[in-house]
C-alpha cells in the first residue's frame, strides 16, 4: 500500500492512498505510524480521505498507531473518516478513544492551537 | 431454489489479496437487490465488510496465512433472506466465547467477529464433515 508522508508546521501527515485499509495493508500502515514516533514524530496525523472501506484490522492498526503515540508521549488524530469508516469507528465504540476531526485543515488548525507537543 | 434466489460459490486461495475480491463481490450482490427494496447502500456495506472479516479470519487464524491453503465461501440470497459459509480447516475456535471489545480501545485485535455479529442476525460456527462453517444469516427487509 501507498503511504503519503507529509509535513506541515510540524505535523507529520500520513495519508493512505488506498481506498480500502484491511487485513491485506494494516501492517504497512501499522509500521508507517510506528516509524514515524520512533524517528522522533511528536505530532502525528493519519488522513484517511482516500480510504473508502475499513475492517477490524485497519482498526486495529490506528490502535496500535495510537498506543505508540501515548508510549512516546505524542499526539494521533485522524481526519477524513468517510461513511462506512466513520459508521466502523462507532460500531467499534473506537470514535470515543480516537481525536478525529472533519477534515485536514481542522485537524492541522488543532495541532496549531498551542498544544503541539515537542 | 427459488426463482429469485443467487447461490455463488467461491474458492480462492487463502491470500488477503483477495480479500478484496470477496469483499466487492458481497457489495455487487447487494447492489443486484436494489430494485426489490431499495436503499441497499447500507447492505452493501455490510455484506463487505462481513465477507472480509469472516475470509480474513479463515486465512490468518484457521489456515495460519499458510498461501497454499483454500478458502472456501458460498453465498445464497432470496428475496428474503441471505447466507454467507465461509468454510476452514484449523482446529476451530469456541464462538461463544468471543467477548465484546473493551471500552477503551486498547485491544489491537479480537473485533473481527464482534462486527460479523453485529451485521448479522444469525451467526454460528460448527464441525461439519471435515470441514469448520462460519455461517451467517440475514433477513433482508
Amino acid at each position: 500500500m501507498e503511504i503519503a508522508v507529509t509535513e506541515n508546521s510540524g505535523v507529520t501527515i500520513l495519508t493512505p492512498m488506498n481506498e480500502r485499509l484491511d487485513a491485506h495493508n494494516s501492517d504497512t500502515m501499522k509500521g508507517a505510524m510506528k516509524e514515524s514516533f520512533e524517528a522522533g514524530a511528536k505530532n502525528v496525523l493519519v488522513d484517511l480521505s482516500h480510504v473508502r472501506f475499513i475492517d477490524s484490522s485497519g482498526l486495529g492498526a490506528l490502535v496500535s498507531g495510537f498506543k505508540n503515540s501515548v508510549s512516546h508521549r505524542g499526539r494521533l488524530t485522524l481526519s477524513g473518516l468517510q461513511e462506512q469508516v466513520r459508521s466502523m469507528f462507532e460500531l467499534t465504540r473506537l470514535h470515543r478513544v480516537f481525536e478525529i476531526h472533519e477534515g485536514l485543515q481542522d485537524a492541522l488548525a488543532s495541532f496549531s492551537e498551542g498544544d503541539v507537543h515537542g | 431454489m427459488g426463482r429469485n434466489t443467487i447461490e455463488l460459490d467461491i474458492k480462492v486461495p487463502n491470500q488477503t489479496r483477495y480479500l478484496s475480491l470477496i469483499g466487492r463481490i458481497g457489495d455487487a450482490l447487494a447492489r443486484e437487490l436494489e430494485e426489490e427494496g431499495g436503499g441497499r447502500e447500507v447492505l452493501a456495506d455490510q455484506l463487505n465488510v462481513v465477507l472480509t472479516e469472516a475470509m480474513s479470519n479463515a486465512i490468518l487464524h484457521a489456515h495460519d496465512d499458510d498461501p497454499d491453503k483454500t478458502v472456501h465461501i458460498s453465498l445464497s440470497i432470496s428475496d428474503h433472506e441471505l447466507c454467507i459459509r465461509v468454510f476452514d480447516q484449523g482446529r476451530g475456535f469456541d464462538l461463544d466465547a468471543v467477548g465484546e471489545p473493551d471500552d477503551e480501545g486498547s485491544e489491537e485485535h479480537g473485533r473481527g467477529l464482534f462486527i460479523i455479529r453485529c451485521m448479522m442476525d444469525v451467526v454460528t460456527y460448527r464441525r461439519s464433515k471435515g470441514f469448520n462453517v462460519l455461517e451467517m444469516w440475514k433477513k433482508l427487509r
